[in-house]
């Protein structure tokens, strides 16, 4: 099984404050690894220095693409890495607001986009031909989550469950190898939760994905995971499967509680 | 239900309609009316232009009056005939590499245009990974540094002098035509793959380049597209008044096109044109502020030079205090709104024009 | 002349002089400077009418001597006190109602002002230049060694010292500076913890305006040509100078000032090619700084979360 994200030890320090020591990922293709810990333990930090938005003090991010050529994408721009084929999502939801549904997933092609502007603009035949097949695409991610029929809708305007699912077709349409959830299913109860877990199961099958997620709520995090690594203060207390870390004494104590129930 | 074709051939009938008017006044009315229609007609497109950067990929950039300036000036050097310009260029002479070279109007006019989108990029490549108020500053600067220019390159550009005989373009009908073409081009660039990324940048930086759109190309873009619309109204401008002058371009010239883009509705493409229309039109009437007023052989104290311009900065000022949005908001008039306008007048008076 | 020739003919005398000019300028752009520094440290904004506001100081003060027959120290005072009120007007019509809008809008706001200002300026005062009246006992001239310098060129570092001292110990050693600090810091919690942020913002205005009054009192003694655009340049190169020394950082703001007003001098001083281009060093300067060095001298680096 391959490896499709590969760090060496990396370290982010903002000033005085680490916010992450020496975290060291694999992530084998086809695999859904989770990310867990306390607030503030890091765990977006770790996602923006992968996206790079961060660049980490110590450390380098290296990720394989579909041709099997590894490539360090420490401290790259994030459009860079996203067109290399890692997408994500966000912690406090970024669809483009005032924009409408269709808009937000189309706009996700562009990175695709082979014409220039000016083609674009006087929309010559291989440019119409591209949108043509963009339309398609999204079309049919839209209706695979019930949101064809709200296309016209602003972003803003769609109930929370809707704007996470939206946002996780959106990072979909620019084909990624390697998708990063940032706590996809916030706010939600047991059953949407539920919905998710399906989902998340559903794309990585449809789209022959691999997921890494940063997620709070357990239940769906030991029931899809294939691994798990578990953050405190930055550090990795606990790496391994579900099980593994569920019985991990470290991890009980900093972070599960003594309950075990999941 | 208005098809793609249906409403392309209402374009292109209002298009035609719109060249008849153009084609009336310019054979009817006289040389003020004709003046205000194309002074209107040239705001109309540095505004659209302005609205590019700032109303569509929310960079507050506020350099037009320095690329308006490029392209009035390379109009105003190279446009007037090599003979008049020694007479013009009396203090200093002009510099020998260009003297002899001579453009026709169009040619210069997209001489300027691209001038100006060059200097753009080369603005735009430090400038544009400002944030907000820096952006705007920075830009602010550069207008003034590329006046300063100007005044200063006396061999190239008559310096403070200015440039006069500059051969006049008053022809309505021509300079509609430059504003349809201005318009249509940032219509379909809005609406193409592109436009929508500019959006997308306006709506979150951070998400779209996590969607793999490249901000410093895209910003540049914009910023090189904006300023060669901004090149051919000051060409236009310059062609239009006959002479050039640095002061013409002082950056509060800016603030006029940031007023018409405010009120129309940054990120409207037809609240620009809108915009355009009640800022010059209003600028004009307002003229009557300028002199003195009597009633019932009363004279009334306020009215005298320099009224009006107060009345236009409280214009704006109440303008973004209260109508944020302006007319259009980020919505467009279109054919679907005209025909629903057709069928339901008074809903509109209602509901306001931002309703569907 | 070119530079050799400028460096050649430049005596001790004449550098002096400059010198002296450049310090008198430094210090004018110091004090406008600080108000700039001040409100974007605490409302992340751009008070675009700052620049305006020393022109209106300086028409203050003309009228205040001339119209209503002040002796001069008296129209200083009242100078300083209608122009600290125009400065919180300001703020009261035309930036606190847009405090919770997107942040582009406050900037067209501000702008406005700035133009709206301007204009009635223009209005009221016609833009003919008008000439600041003449203070016998700061114009006189002092001699040292074989150099002539008018008193005010020493007031005015001195004058811009005092503030200074004042201002930081308002700032760092009263409950109303530590009020403003917290603002500055983070304006959500400071509301939470009880701190009316309404006067915390008037108040910066007031301060920052006062500073721009003294500094228009001044600039109008020093420059005496008074007219309504007389803030325009000196607005936008007090920002940069601001910038320069760390948006936000008091003592960046002066050390800005300084930096601009010698360097625009003693430029045109050893470069005399250049003068025409003299207003064009501070956006130089400004780029190079944003590009290498974007948090100013002595500014702070902060991230965003994302």
């Amino acid at each position: 099984m391959s490896v499709v994200l590969h760090t060496d030890p990396m370290t982010m320090q903002f000033g005085g404050v680490t916010a992450v020591s020496n975290l060291q990922l694999d992530v084998e293709e086809g695999k859904i690894v989770a990310l867990i810990g306390p607030n503030g333990a890091g765990k977006t930090t770790a996602f923006n220095m992968i996206t790079g938005v961060y660049k980490p003090t110590k450390g380098n991010v290296f990720f394989t693409d579909a041709s099997g050529k590894e490539i360090n994408i420490t401290a790259q721009k994030p459009s860079t890495i996203a067109k290399l084929g890692i997408a994500r999502t966000f912690q406090n939801i970024r669809l483009f607001k005032d924009l409408t549904v269709y808009e937000n997933v189309i706009i996700a092609k562009h990175l695709h986009l082979k014409s220039d502007f000016m083609s674009a603009t006087l929309h010559l035949p291989w440019y119409n031909k591209e949108e043509a097949q963009a339309e398609a695409e999204v079309e049919e991610l839209l209706k695979s989550v019930n949101l064809w029929n709200m296309r016209e809708e602003k972003a803003s305007a769609l109930p929370y469950g809707q704007q996470r699912r939206l946002e996780i077709i959106r990072a979909l349409a620019t084909h990624p190898r390697l998708l990063l959830l940032d706590e996809p299913a916030a706010g939600m109860n047991p059953n949407e939760t539920d919905d998710l877990t399906a989902f998340i199961k559903e794309i990585r099958d449809k789209y022959k994905l691999t997921v890494f997620m940063i997620e709070h709520h357990m239940d769906l995090v030991m029931e899809i995971s294939d691994k798990i690594y578990v953050l405190d203060f930055g550090e990795t207390i606990a790496k391994g499967t579900a099980e593994e870390v569920q019985n991990n004494q470290r991890v009980i104590t900093a972070y599960l509680g003594e309950d075990e129930d999941a | 239900m208005l098809t793609k074709k249906r409403k392309l051939f209402l374009s292109i009938v209002a298009i035609i309609f719109l060249f008849a008017v153009a084609n009336f006044i310019q054979v009817e009315m006289d040389s003020y009316i004709r003046r205000i229609v194309n002074l209107c007609l040239i705001y109309a497109i540095i505004g659209l232009s302005m609205n590019i950067t700032n109303g569509f990929v929310g960079q507050f950039a506020l350099g037009q009056a320095g690329f308006m300036a490029i392209g009035a000036y390379a109009v105003g050097i190279f446009t007037v005939p090599v003979a008049m310009r020694p007479s013009v260029f009396y203090a200093t002479p002009m510099n020998p590499a260009i003297i002899n070279i001579y453009m026709p109007l169009g040619v210069a006019l997209i001489f300027g245009g691209l001038v100006a989108a060059l200097v753009a990029f080369v603005i735009g490549t430090p400038v544009l990974r400002l944030r907000g108020d820096y952006l705007a500053i920075a830009t602010l600067g550069f207008s003034e540094i590329i006046r300063i220019v100007i005044t200063n390159a006396s061999s190239i550009t008559n310096g403070a002098l200015g440039i006069k005989n500059i051969p006049p373009l008053n022809d309505v009908r021509i300079i509609f035509l430059v504003t349809v073409i201005t318009f249509v081009f940032i219509t379909l660039l809005i609406n193409s793959s592109y436009g929508r990324a500019f959006k997308a940048i306006r709506e979150d930086e951070i998400a779209a380049e996590a969607m793999g759109i490249n901000l410093f190309f895209h910003k540049n873009l914009a910023f090189m597209i904006s300023a060669f619309f901004a090149g051919i109204g000051g060409g236009l401008y310059g062609a239009l008044l006959g002479t050039v002058d640095p002061k013409n371009f002082l950056f509060t010239l800016t603030y006029n096109f940031l007023l018409i883009i405010v009120l129309g509705g940054m990120g409207s493409i037809t609240g620009s044109m809108l915009g355009a229309i009640i800022v010059t039109g209003g600028l004009e009437y307002l003229r009557v502020f300028d002199e003195p007023l009597e009633i019932l052989g009363l004279a009334i104290p306020l009215f005298r030079p320099g009224f009006r311009m107060v009345m236009f900065s409280v214009l704006l000022m109440l303008c973004v205090l209260f109508w944020r949005k302006g007319i259009m908001g980020t919505e467009e008039f279109t054919w679907e709104k005209f025909v629903y306008f057709c069928h339901h007048p008074l809903a509109y008076f209602k509901k306001g024009v931002q309703a569907k | 002349m070119d530079f050799f020739q400028a460096f050649a003919n430049m005596t001790a005398a004449s550098f002096a002089q400059h010198m002296v000019n450049g310090i008198s300028l430094g210090s004018l752009y110091a004090m406008i400077a600080i108000g700039y520094t001040m409100v974007y440290g605490i409302l992340l904004m751009i008070n675009f009418a700052h620049g305006d506001i020393v022109m209106m100081a300086c028409y203050f003060a003309f009228f205040g001597i001339t119209l209503f027959h002040m002796p001069w120290f008296v129209s200083f005072i009242f100078t300083i006190v209608a122009t600290a009120l125009l400065g919180a007007l300001i703020e009261r019509t035309a930036y606190r109602p847009l405090r919770d809008a997107p942040k582009n809008s406050v900037l067209i706001s501000a702008i406005g002002a700035s133009f709206l200002l301007e204009n009635l300026a223009n209005y009221l005062f016609s833009g003919r230049p008008m000439r600041f009246p003449n203070i016998p006992v700061l114009a006189q001239n002092v001699s040292i060694g074989s150099v002539q310098i008018q008193v005010i060129s020493f007031v005015i570092p001195i004058l811009t010292i005092i503030c200074l001292f004042i201002l930081l110990h308002i700032v760092n050693h009263t409950k109303v500076g530590m009020a403003m600090r917290a603002v500055s810091k983070d304006y959500e919690i400071a509301r939470v913890m009880g701190i009316n942020i309404d006067n915390v913002i008037s108040m910066t205005f007031i301060i920052g305006s006062a500073l721009a009054a003294v500094g228009g009192f001044m600039w109008g003694i020093k420059y005496p040509g008074i007219t309504p655009m007389l803030g325009v340049m000196p607005g936008l190169k007090c920002f940069v100078a601001a910038v320069i020394g760390g948006i936000g950082n008091i003592k960046g703001a002066v050390l800005g000032g300084f930096i601009l007003g010698l360097g625009e001098i003693l430029i045109v001083a050893f470069f005399p090619q250049l003068s025409g281009y003299r207003d064009a060093f501070a956006f130089i300067v400004l780029i190079i700084i944003l590009y290498y060095k974007p948090t100013g001298l002595l500014g702070e680096t902060t991230t965003e979360k994302v």
